[in-house]
């Protein structure tokens, strides 16, 4: 609750920040000490500090998984802010704006992570999708930009249409759009009831980008301005995850053995898709782009497996992949060349950076002694528990060979091939955070416990 | 506290390595803490039957039951001392070679040791699997940075290779750690787990997918010869001596007494894929000009024994396993030492260009043929005791009615090894010098220093093999007493 309505109120003050405010410095710091605010609010209310008492019906609930969730993507907001937010303002000149956006995004977020009605959820949604058109088409000039904006609007317009269309029929079916009211009869669901859970795995699907809803994915990444892309995808795409996990996990959990092979079929098709596209790419934006889909095929297997190790796994998971991606990301937006040939030579111009770089890239492909690999195996363990789809645990670890191949692309562009490239201005806060977020990485790589015990306390 | 020294010691000298500007001081302090290890190693085999100074225990991901759990049994205490002994033998041969950024060459050399050091150690199947990876990571940047012309390529196949069967392996662990009475990945959690006959099968092929392109067994060895051909020396060393060794601990720890109703029901499969093999690698061994490829091939057939000896479950086969793969280790040092100094020499690795060098250089030639014979089996030395033992275990086994075929066709590889090493040492060492060997090579300190180590430790292990087969006498039965009770088990039901 606490940080709902902050990252609403903040939204609204960073919009007048930028009247008042002349310098870009002074909006930047407001940003940057709101979204430090925003994080504490949220830990303040995981120790039971709430600063709002507001009878919400039961239409929304902040629980235990909702708050540690959110703070995992608040702390990697604040990381983004810290490494990014000075490139926004190559952007464009509505540089308070586009804080304004993420923070209402955030507010997106935390309905999405706590709703009880699907109401909530389409609300959520809806916050999210809405500022993200505007930052995807943000770079007003740049004519693949505005592409990008206007396909992600139209294809997200549609799904929104899917989602509305499965909340009607499944309202029709059970009178209610309370998630826990939904089913009352497990053993014989109505062909409405299916007919409008399907409608809703297909709108979440494309939310997720899992193939076959995926088409989007490259040409919206790829398009949007490189700071944009890597919140995009990173924090929305986790938070949209978090909702799919919810949704079935509420509503849906009595009818897993309808839809099962379903979320499988579409779990193995994600990953085939992600991972192959991937390795025939030339542009390591767009390859981070087909990663994102393969990671998200990684993802749904929590959604498949539905159990307490699928929670878990899917935070660890939230936290290992953000900080990874925000952090290549970062790196990416400083260079001009976007190629892998962009990064031959790179370990010899920024030894730093080139390091910190492998490690993101060794933790997304899921090499041990990274939180990649930790959050990689809770993942095919929450199958594996399962007892059934042994192939799905198979296939899965056969795709993330496949990935090793395109990370280690670029590594080996860094360390092994000779290269000229652009002289960097790279400050050293910049590098510094850098470090910190790669510590971070192999700090949970080797005690995962630090992010998994608050869920218990 | 040994266990924890073994690998402390390495990943500290490897850390601070990287923070050296002089290569001078990188390359003394990577030779010393590798003496350091070794001399704790040795410590470790002294206090031989004191557990408690051999294990440490420590909780770690206690979420998972995971614990950081190492131990030095018989075939750790085995194993250790190979890796312990190689590094400083690595380091002493190869102390005139050049290195751009030699920092990070010896770190990444000392961390891989510290990898290889842990595999070892490890009694705990999660923490195995990460030391596993943690020897490989050091291994890829070695060959990628400091190989020769073809490397990229060559070493991302063998990285692509080497973690496919890692993954699959991990996928194994999760399902058996999920069959375990209390979900634990401590090992006698493992040894105590229930798979059924079924299950055990298809994750038997898992495990074994990983163990076998490590070795490598036929048909996954194709990595092997491009990578040891296109490696720097020193790494090559490495990778054939001490990190093919990893494959047959982990059969011998994690699959025997794990599944041993799918490894004695499999026992015909492997052992045949592993007689194809030797006589396949031995083969092309006889047609290769390159030195490098030669002596990578003789490594397959050699490997390829060993899996034999163990697929036959036999005490003296096991036995025999344990005392090769430190044989196998020390002997291919000492065959690539030799290759390393032709080539750096004469600039050719090319048997059909060389010729003569015993004439010009004796002492050189001396050592070589030493050590080929050992590498054949010859009696006395090292290579005798384990090929004996090995191929006593496949003949004795009640386990196969192949077991004549098998003996007779291992027999053959060992009559093909003697023709391909001594058809090297005939054209390389003898004949007429040539315009290219008219030189010859005077050996200098350090390589005959080396060199002399590990002929003493070859002539020392073939004339009284007894204080290496006590070490491991404990661990060979124990892993056969647990297959025993589960195939009576089987029996009796």
């Amino acid at each position: 609750m606490n940080a709902l309505l902050f990252s609403g109120v903040w939204g609204v003050v960073m919009m007048l920040s930028s009247f008042v405010f002349k310098s870009k410095a002074v909006v930047r710091n407001i940003a940057i000490v709101g979204m430090i605010v925003l994080f504490a609010v949220n830990i303040a209310e995981m120790y039971g500090t709430v600063f709002f008492k507001i009878d919400v019906k039961e239409m929304i609930g902040f629980d235990r998984f909702a708050l540690l969730f959110n703070s995992i993507i608040f702390g990697s907001t604040v990381i983004y802010f810290l490494l990014s937010a000075r490139d926004m303002e190559k952007v464009g000149v509505n540089y308070g704006e586009y804080f304004a956006l993420i923070f209402f995004i955030l507010c997106g977020v935390t309905l999405v992570t706590s709703f009880h009605t699907l109401l909530i959820l389409f609300l959520g949604i809806e916050i999210i999708s809405i500022p993200l058109y505007i930052l995807t088409g943000s770079d007003k000039r740049n004519l693949k930009s505005n592409e990008a904006s206007l396909k992600y609007f139209l294809l997200g317009a549609f799904s929104t249409g899917l989602m509305l269309m499965g909340i009607a029929l499944i309202y029709g079916s059970a009178g209610t759009f309370n998630t826990i009211h939904l089913v009352t009869d497990p053993a014989k669901p109505s062909a409405l009831l299916i007919s409008g859970m399907i409608l809703l795995m297909s709108s979440m699907a494309f939310k997720v980008s899992a193939a076959p809803f995926h088409f989007w994915t490259p040409d919206v990444y790829d398009g949007a301005p490189t700071v944009f892309t890597s919140f995009m995808a990173t924090i929305v795409k986790t938070a949209a995850f978090v909702g799919f996990l919810k949704l079935f996990d509420d509503a849906f959990g009595s009818l897993q053995s309808q839809w099962q092979l379903l979320i499988a079929l579409l779990t193995a098709l994600t990953l085939f898709i992600g991972n192959i596209t991937a390795v025939f790419q030339q542009s390591v934006k767009r390859m981070l782009a087909y990663s994102s889909i393969s990671q998200a095929g990684f993802m749904l297997m929590a959604v498949y497996a539905m159990n307490a190790e699928a929670k878990e796994g899917l935070l660890l998971y939230s936290a290992a992949y953000c900080l990874a991606t925000i952090g290549i990301f970062a790196v990416l937006t400083k260079l001009n060349d976007y190629s892998f040939e962009g990064f031959n030579g790179f370990a010899k111009r920024q030894p730093v950076l080139a390091l910190v770089t492998t490690i993101f890239l060794l933790s997304l492909a899921g090499i041990p002694l990274t939180a990649g690999f930790l959050s990689k195996f809770y993942m095919l363990q929450a199958v594996a528990e399962t007892g059934k789809y042994t192939w799905l645990v198979i296939f899965a670890v056969i795709m993330a060979v496949v990935s090793v191949y395109y990370y280690l692309r670029v590594v080996q562009a860094m360390y092994f091939k000779e290269g000229e490239g652009q002289a960097l201005q790279i400050s050293r806060s910049f590098k510094w955070i850098l470090i910190i977020v790669a510590g971070l990485i192999i700090l949970l790589g080797i005690f995962p416990n630090l992010i998994l015990n608050w869920l218990y306390f | 506290m040994i266990p924890v020294l073994l690998i402390a010691i390495p990943l500290f000298g490897g850390l601070i390595s990287f923070f050296f500007k002089n290569e001078k001081a990188a390359r003394s302090s990577a030779l010393f803490f590798s003496l350091v290890t070794l001399a704790v190693s040795v410590l470790g085999l002294t206090y031989f039957k004191i557990s408690s100074q051999l294990e440490f225990h420590a909780s770690w991901m206690s979420s998972l039951n995971s614990s950081f759990f190492v131990r030095l049994d018989g075939m750790g205490q085995i194993l250790c001392l190979l890796t312990a002994v190689a590094f400083p033998l690595v380091f002493v041969s190869t102390w005139h070679s050049q290195y751009k950024n030699a920092n990070s060459f010896f770190g990444l050399m000392l961390l891989m040791q510290t990898g290889l050091m842990g595999v070892f150690l490890a009694h705990d199947a999660l923490l195995f699997y990460f030391f596993w990876e943690l020897a490989l990571i050091p291994a890829y940047f070695l060959c990628s940075q400091w190989g020769g012309e073809k490397r990229i390529p060559v070493t991302l196949k063998f990285f692509i290779y080497t973690f496919t069967g890692s993954i699959l392996m991990l996928v194994a662990i999760i399902y058996i750690y999920l069959q375990t009475p209390a979900h634990s990945f401590d090992i006698s959690a493992f040894y105590n787990a229930h798979i059924s006959q079924k299950n055990q099968d298809w994750l038997f092929w898992l495990m074994f997918a990983a163990f076998a392109i490590k070795m490598p067994i036929f048909p996954l060895h194709t990595w092997q010869p491009d990578v040891y051909e296109q490696s720097p020396t020193a790494v090559t060393m490495i990778l054939s001596g001490v990190m093919v060794k990893m494959g047959v601990l982990g059969m011998i720890r994690w699959m025997m007494p794990v599944l041993p109703f799918a490894f004695w029901s499999r026992g015909d499969t492997i052992s045949t894929l592993a007689v194809v093999g030797m006589i396949y690698a031995s083969l092309i061994a006889i047609r290769q000009d390159d030195l490098k490829r030669l002596v990578a091939y003789s490594s397959i057939a050699h490997m390829g024994l060993m899996v034999m000896a163990l697929f036959a479950i036999t005490k003296s086969g096991t036995q025999g396993v344990m005392i090769q793969m430190f044989s196998h280790g020390i002997n291919i040092i000492g065959l690539w030492i030799v290759v390393e100094l032709i080539e750096r020499q004469f600039g050719t690795r090319k048997i059909s260009e060389l010729g003569g060098l015993a004439q010009r250089s004796p002492a050189m030639a001396t050592l070589f043929v030493i050590v080929a014979l050992a590498n054949i089996g010859l009696p006395l030395t090292n290579g005798f005791i384990g090929e004996f033992l090995m191929f006593n275990g496949v003949f004795a086994s009640s386990l196969t009615q192949y077991y004549i075929v098998f003996t007779a066709l291992a027999g053959v590889t060992i009559i093909l090894a003697a023709v391909y090493m001594l058809n090297a040492i005939r054209k390389v060492f003898y004949g007429d010098t040539n315009s290219l060997t008219e030189a010859g090579y005077k050996l200098r300190t350090n390589e005959m220093l080396a060199l002399g180590i590990i002929v003493v430790m070859i002539f020392f292990i073939g004339i009284y093999p007894n204080r290496l087969l006590d070490v491991s006498a404990d661990t060979s039965q124990s892993v056969l007493n647990s297959i025993e009770r589960a195939l009576q088990t089987i029996m009796k039901r």
